[in-house]
């Protein structure tokens, strides 16, 4: 039985891969003006961020039924905009590690950011951030952010760790727990970015062979220390409450769960810096709803929609103006989630991208995101 | 002849040609299983010798021999698919030795009544969810869990077995044990009990009657068992997940990181052949015991 259902799997993944045959960037096919709903709104999200708090009201003004579709992970996001041939969904929130694979499978269409009066508003720098725009075209809307953080038990740690060295410290033994998550290489390379300055790593998601060995190397030397390398939240949150690990990389929701639960832990950004995620609205290149769409991203821009956003899942909204609306639904939000110096904020995190074979300089001598994956199997054993 | 109704005539014409028949009824069942079953199988073979394109993702349908070059030129693939039949075996040993006397007091020495409670109690985990009884294990071998508390209640150190091979062992010993328990009363209950007498009126003493009378003829029952224990814990992707440490990832793990994570759909279904492949060599063994009599 278990067999037929993972056979079942395959086909189903053979199904959904067999999408878009072309394989560049859709052009842009911007709307005149934005018309009246269509009615629907069919959506790919994260969950937890499609909460009938702000989408009933969403529903109620516009006339838009939203039809949510929870994805676990970005690559089931790429899978399910693919799925049917492209168009079954409209919108997704999609990572910056999914992001240029849908924008180069062609899954994705440019959004005309003027229609989306809250845009002026947004941090500078994730206006048109790498991760979700080619030559100032944006094929994503920047929505909420965070860095993925050095998590610790305060009973169980005499000292604060201020350094990503400590998860690679032997005196951890047996009590770190990281994510189950080829990205986290790139954890790796940006700390051996500044301890091994000779290795040349600038861009901690270009890697070339020989720096990606070098990020392996550091890892699998960490993997007799491993407790567990996690797949869900819910699985770090565990093994801190139970005493299994100490000390891990987790985002700042473990931090939240945790402290709410009663175990003494803290969280901090080491010195080296930190990678994150900041996540983006993406328009499929065959959607069949737009006018909803663009009211959608227009409405999830909003101050207020995105502090509700921001508290809800323990995240940094990407409109400034969220900060008030924060404060006002819980004290001290605002200066918490790092809103109110976000530009400084900002810059400490390397967020996630898609590692790509082209490096940014256009050569081919970086290593791509299968090639991670493969070095990630070999690290985890 | 217009009086005769359409299913009489149906009927009757079945009669005459039985063979119509037979193919009537067998249709159904064999279109299922030819369509579903092994024109699933047959995609997975033939997209193993496809491969992705790294840029796009998209699927190329140029025959290659690469996915299976890879799985047996690197050392990882290897170690994974050695470590996931090396537990499947362990874990099928483990089950014998544990089930066979158990299986044993309860088809030859318990009465009616104990034999039913003691069936009950067997077959009773079955009816709760599997993830539940894994994520049970997983509070009893953590850290602070229910073994170290009593370990350490009796005056015994810690044992730090949680998240570790040692764990996905006990948990799938545990998990599994059913299955062997079952085919094992079957077949320890049919031998008739006039040949346990022939052979003590022949002199042999109760550890020759075992090993020469009892044990040969309950193989067939052990061997189903262990078809059972060894293919379920092959195809086994979540124990490994809940309460494996690191280096625990079975060849399911590898299917499912390939396909869901990696979109490599080809690999995937390349590696999802080794476990095919080593059940197929099982059921033959198997067949050759005559395990298959006994199911």
């Amino acid at each position: 039985m278990k067999r037929m259902v993972r056979v079942g799997t395959v086909m189903l993944s053979l199904v959904a891969a067999a999408g878009p045959l072309w394989a560049a960037p859709a052009e842009p096919a911007y709307p005149k003006e934005i018309g009246k709903g269509e009615g629907a709104l069919n959506i790919v999200a994260w969950e937890g961020y499609a909460q009938d708090d702000w989408v009933k009201p969403f529903e109620a003004e516009t006339g838009c039924q939203v039809n949510k579709k929870y994805a676990g992970s970005s690559d089931e996001m790429v899978a399910l905009m693919r799925s049917g041939g492209g168009g079954e969904y409209d919108l997704v929130s999609a990572s910056g590690d999914a992001t240029l694979r849908l924008i180069y499978g062609g899954d994705v269409q440019p959004i005309d950011t003027r229609f989306i009066p809250d845009f002026a508003d947004f941090v500078e720098d994730l206006k048109a951030p790498p991760h979700n725009s080619l030559k100032g075209v944006h094929y994503g809307l920047s929505y909420e952010w965070g860095p993925n953080v050095l998590l610790w038990n305060t009973a169980k740690l005499k000292a604060a760790p201020t350094s990503w060295s400590a998860l690679y410290d032997p005196a951890y033994k047996g009590l770190v727990s990281v994510p189950d998550n080829p990205i986290q290489i790139a954890d790796a390379a940006l700390y051996l970015s500044k301890t091994k300055p000779d290795l040349g790593i600038t861009d901690p998601y270009e890697l070339t062979p020989a720096q990606l060995d070098a990020a392996a190397a550091l890892l699998k030397g960490q993997q007799p220390l491993v407790k567990k390398y996690w797949a869900l939240a819910s699985d770090q949150v565990e093994l801190f409450k139970n005493g299994d690990s100490v000390i891990g990389a987790a985002w700042p929701y473990m931090t939240n769960t945790l402290k709410d639960a009663g175990t003494p832990v803290a969280d901090t950004v080491p010195t080296e810096g930190a990678t994150g995620w900041a996540d983006s609205w993406m328009l499929s290149s065959k959607t069949s709803h737009p006018n909803c769409a663009y009211k959608f991203m227009a409405y999830v821009s909003t101050p207020k929609v995105q502090a509700q956003q921001a508290i809800y899942f323990g995240e940094t909204p990407v409109n400034t103006k969220a900060c008030a609306p924060m404060d006002a639904q819980q004290a001290g939000s605002c200066a918490k989630y790092h809103l109110d110096d976000a530009a400084t904020y900002l810059k400490s995190i390397r967020f996630w991208k898609t590692p790509l074979q082209q490096c940014a300089d256009g050569s081919k001598t970086c290593t791509s995101y299968t090639d991670w994956q493969q070095k990630w199997q070999e690290i985890k054993g | 002849m217009s009086s005769i109704t359409l299913p009489r005539r149906l009927s009757t014409a079945l009669w005459r040609a039985p063979r119509l028949a037979l193919a009537a009824t067998l249709l159904p069942p064999l279109a299922w299983f030819l369509l579903i079953y092994l024109a699933a199988l047959a995609v997975l073979f033939i997209a193993a010798f496809w491969s992705v394109d790294a840029f796009t993702g998209e699927i190329d349908r140029t025959w290659t021999l690469e996915n299976f070059a890879r799985i047996v030129q690197s050392p990882i693939y290897r170690a994974i698919a050695l470590r996931t039949i090396g537990m499947a075996a362990a874990v099928t040993v483990t089950d014998a030795l544990i089930a066979f006397p158990f299986a044993f007091f309860m088809a030859r020495v318990a009465g009616p009544t104990l034999r039913v409670t003691l069936f009950t109690l067997v077959l009773l985990p079955l009816w709760s969810s599997y993830l539940a009884r894994v994520y049970a294990w997983r509070l009893i071998l953590a850290h602070d869990g229910a073994l170290n508390w009593a370990l350490n209640g009796v005056g015994l150190p810690s044992l730090e077995i949680g998240y570790s091979r040692w764990a996905m062992w006990i948990v799938f010993s545990y998990i599994w044990l059913p299955f062997m328990i079952t085919p094992l009363f079957a077949a320890l209950e049919r031998i008739p009990q006039s040949l346990l007498e022939a052979s003590g009126d022949l002199g042999a003493r109760g550890w020759r009657t075992l090993v020469r009378v009892i044990l040969p003829l309950s193989l067939p029952g052990l061997v189903a068992g262990s078809i059972f224990t060894f293919s379920l814990t092959l195809g086994d992707y979540i124990t490994p997940v809940l309460v494996g440490g690191p280096g625990s990832d079975f060849i399911g793990n590898v299917v499912y990181a390939n396909v869901g994570i990696a979109n490599n759909v080809p690999f995937a279904a390349a590696y999802a052949s080794v476990p095919l492949v080593v059940m197929m060599l099982y059921l033959a063994l198997a067949k050759r015991i005559g395990a298959f009599e006994s199911m």
